[in-house]
């Protein structure tokens, strides 16, 4: 699905990740941890192909395409997805139109005819419910004025609606209430299946034990330093990065 | 490549073959000879079969223009226009004598419109619309006239009006626009060929949406548009007029005077879709948009309310204003102004308060891509009678890429210590961030650009009529495309 190898990024002549190599396949639930500034949400920009980061050396390769040539809607409509660490306020869109248009980008690129009105409304409905997401914040100018967690759950929404190939979560469990947490991580759940792959962006080892990763990596300092399965996240949890990336 | 960069880059690729409406119609014209001058207003007058007191009145403005300088104030730069190079009537020959029916009418002619969206057929009529059809100088056709006049609703064209109710006119011509108002208005009282009349008499609400689609089509040809709204007392008006023409290489005079009078109780609610040619992206060709449009809320509790939708045009230059005279009257100003590429466009709005208990509101959403520049001019003005006014204006200025600009321009003069004026303006560039989500969601850069821009726009989109404001988007996204909207 996913295979990075050796890459270098840097911004505005800042070096953030050096030397990165990640190889993620279909079916597969990676976990990335790592202290605050490591160069988590660089590597999900990156992905996505945001402007301005520079890729000084390495390969990505996404489902046999250099990632690295296609055009940021290219890639989302190729099925890759990133619910934003912090996600974006459009004033004056309505959500529902948001999302009507986003589905319908997909549909175009994909030579398909437009969703029929009435089939949206179905799909939407269904899975705003599942998401426990009120009708009223469907007709709500797309964030704005959301809370913190109101802005996670959309980004879910927007991820089920769309059921990527390759979701990246940027801390989606941050600012999520408990009950939030669980939803959300069911929700991410019912999603998974042999085709699809999530990279999980996280601080926290409480969301991994709703949403069971089968890789867990360590990021530091823009270089994944220690990888393991679900133990590792637990004994982060125990001894914390500073140990962990020493013993590295 | 930023969405930004890339969305101006697009604009560049985009010639001005990207206006739609760009084709011309081939029809046989009636045409005199270039220049401006009485003989030709009195070609003008004879070929409407005017009464004696249109033509006195015609070339006593054509007097006054002669005596006024050209206006000053916009921020605009403006060639020197040579008003004798120019042809000032035009119409298709086989609308020399005004068609009984649409079987007599040119087919070519009806398949203009029909191209353009807007067929007069009976069959395909649009529903809840009647419609006015302005082909160059002349009105073609009006649809769902026998619906109307069975409710006392006059809604033709003006060149008929002076004839059928005359005494309407003669009160009202002028009467919100003064000849002398400036040389514009002057120059269109003398030569002005054709625009809509309507009269909606006491206690009547027009039941459909009234609308007038010029059309600018043959060369070197000004159109000089008239148009006089009169909502009697108790009635209710929804106007809405749209506007195109052909793409050529010279640039084209449109120059209108539209007056607006409601009495007591009255409403009316007029919107403007504008799109005529603008131009390629070198500023080649397109049309001038010199409009006057001034409303008098003559009667207690009246309310006129401008909705406009500015996209097209090389130039604009045009400030709908409300004068309240009557007590409680309210006048409103929603404007959305686009200009791309090397478009310019000086638009705002004027609310002279002179009634008691007066309010206004004004909102301004002006959006720059390209080279082009944008500035917001408008005037709040609250004379010493007007107690207890308010004024609310709200300015917001986008702009798409570094070299376009965005002025706003507020007066403010207040003669009265009761009175509250409020003035809120901002001005950003449009937000990556913003546009990188919406890519991320899959929309290509011309889509995230054309969301965020509608998103910005809302506020005064969503006072256009239902029916025309799903096209009002698109269109706001097309004149992006070639610009950065
Ligand atoms: N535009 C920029 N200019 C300079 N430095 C930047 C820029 N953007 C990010 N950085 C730096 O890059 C580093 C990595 O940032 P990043 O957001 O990827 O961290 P993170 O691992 O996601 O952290 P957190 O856990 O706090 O979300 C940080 O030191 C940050 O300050
Ligand atoms: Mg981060």
């Amino acid at each position: 699905m996913l295979e990075i190898k050796n890459l270098h990024v840097s911004i505005e002549e800042k070096k953030i990740i050096k030397g990165l190599d990640l190889s993620i396949n279909k079916g597969e639930v990676h976990a990335l941890m790592g202290p605050n500034g490591s160069g988590k949400s660089t590597l999900s920009y990156v992905l996505s192909g945001k402007d301005k980061y520079e890729i000084n050396d390495g390969t990505i390769d996404y489902n046999g395409k250099n990632l690295l040539e296609l055009d940021v809607d290219e890639r989302a409509n190729e099925g890759l997805f990133l619910a934003f660490q912090y996600p974006m306020e459009i004033p004056g869109v309505q959500t529902s139109f948001f999302l009507k248009t986003a589905i319908n980008s997909k549909r175009k690129y994909l030579g398909q005819s437009e969703m029929d009105a009435l089939e949206f409304a179905k799909l939407m409905k269904s899975k705003a419910e599942e998401l426990n997401i009120s009708t009223e914040m469907l007709k709500r100018d797309l964030n704005v004025n959301y809370s913190g967690g109101e802005k996670k759950k959309q980004e879910i929404l927007q991820m089920s609606m769309l059921s990527p190939k390759m979701a990246i979560l940027d801390e989606t469990d941050s600012g999520l209430d408990i009950d939030a947490l669980r939803i959300v991580s069911e929700g991410v759940n019912k999603l998974r299946n042999s085709d699809n792959s999530f990279l999980v962006i996280t601080h926290y080892q409480r969301l991994l034990n709703y949403i069971k990763p089968d890789f867990v990596h360590i990021i530091a300092d823009g270089k994944i330093v220690k990888s393991g399965d679900y133990s590792l996240a637990l004994e982060l949890e125990e001894k914390g990065y500073e140990e962990m990336s020493q013993t590295a | 490549m930023a969405a930004t960069e890339q969305t101006i880059k697009q604009v560049n690729t985009l010639g001005s073959s990207d206006y739609k409406y760009g084709f011309s119609t081939e029809v046989d014209e009636i045409r005199p000879p270039k220049g401006l001058n009485e003989e030709i207003i009195k070609f003008i007058s004879a070929q409407k079969d005017e009464p004696e007191w249109m033509l006195e009145w015609r070339l006593n403005a054509f007097k006054v223009f002669n005596k006024l300088p050209k206006p000053q104030w916009a921020k605009l730069n403006i060639p020197e226009i040579d008003y004798q190079d120019c042809y000032y009537y035009s119409i298709p020959k086989s609308l020399k004598d005004k068609p009984k029916s649409l079987d007599e009418i040119d087919p070519e002619i009806l398949k203009t419109y029909e191209k353009l969206g807007i067929p007069l057929k009976e069959q395909k009529m649009l529903s809840g619309i009647a419609v006015d059809a302005v082909f160059d100088s002349v009105s073609v056709a009006t649809t769902y006239k026998k619906q109307l006049s069975d409710l006392g609703i006059v809604f033709c064209s003006i060149s008929e009006a002076v004839k059928t109710h005359p005494e309407l006119v003669k009160k009202y011509l002028g009467s919100v626009i003064p000849v002398s108002d400036h040389s514009f208005a002057a120059l269109n009282s003398a030569v002005f060929t054709d625009g809509s009349f309507i009269y909606i008499p006491e206690g009547v609400r027009c039941p459909v949406e009234l609308s007038t689609y010029f059309r600018i089509n043959a060369m070197n040809t000004g159109q000089f548009e008239r148009t006089l709204i009169i909502a009697d007392k108790d009635s209710y008006v929804s106007y809405l007029e749209g506007c195109t023409a052909p793409m050529r290489d010279e640039n084209q005079l449109h120059a209108a005077n539209v007056e607006l009078v409601a009495l007591d109780n009255a409403e009316i609610k007029y919107s403007t879709v504008q799109n005529w040619y603008p131009g390629d992206k070198e500023g080649k060709g397109g049309i001038y948009n010199f409009v006057t449009k001034r409303g008098a809320c003559r009667g207690k509790n009246s309310k006129i309310s401008w909705t406009q939708v500015e996209t097209g045009s090389a130039i604009t230059w045009k400030y709908p204003s409300c004068i309240l005279q009557g007590d409680n009257s309210k006048g409103e100003f929603y404007s959305v102004a686009i200009t791309n590429n090397m478009q310019q466009a000086d638009t705002g709005t004027k609310m002279i308060h002179i009634g008691k208990n007066t309010s206004s509101k004004i909102i301004s959403k002006g959006i720059s891509a390209g080279k082009a520049n944008n500035t917001y001019r408008g005037l709040v003005n609250i004379l010493s009678k007007a107690k207890n006014a308010r004024n609310f204006t709200q300015c917001d200025s986008l702009l798409i890429g570094n070299q376009c600009g965005a002025h706003t321009v507020p007066y403010i003069e207040s003669s009265n210590s009761d009175s509250m004026v409020e003035h809120e303006a901002t001005t950003s560039k449009i937000n990556e961030d913003q546009l990188f989500y919406c890519q991320q969601r899959g929309l290509n850069s011309e889509d995230a650009v054309g969301l965020i821009v509608n998103g910005f726009c809302k506020e005064v989109l969503q006072n256009l009529p239902m029916e025309f404001a799903v096209e009002a988007q698109k269109l706001v996204a097309i004149s992006l495309e070639g610009s950065v909207g």
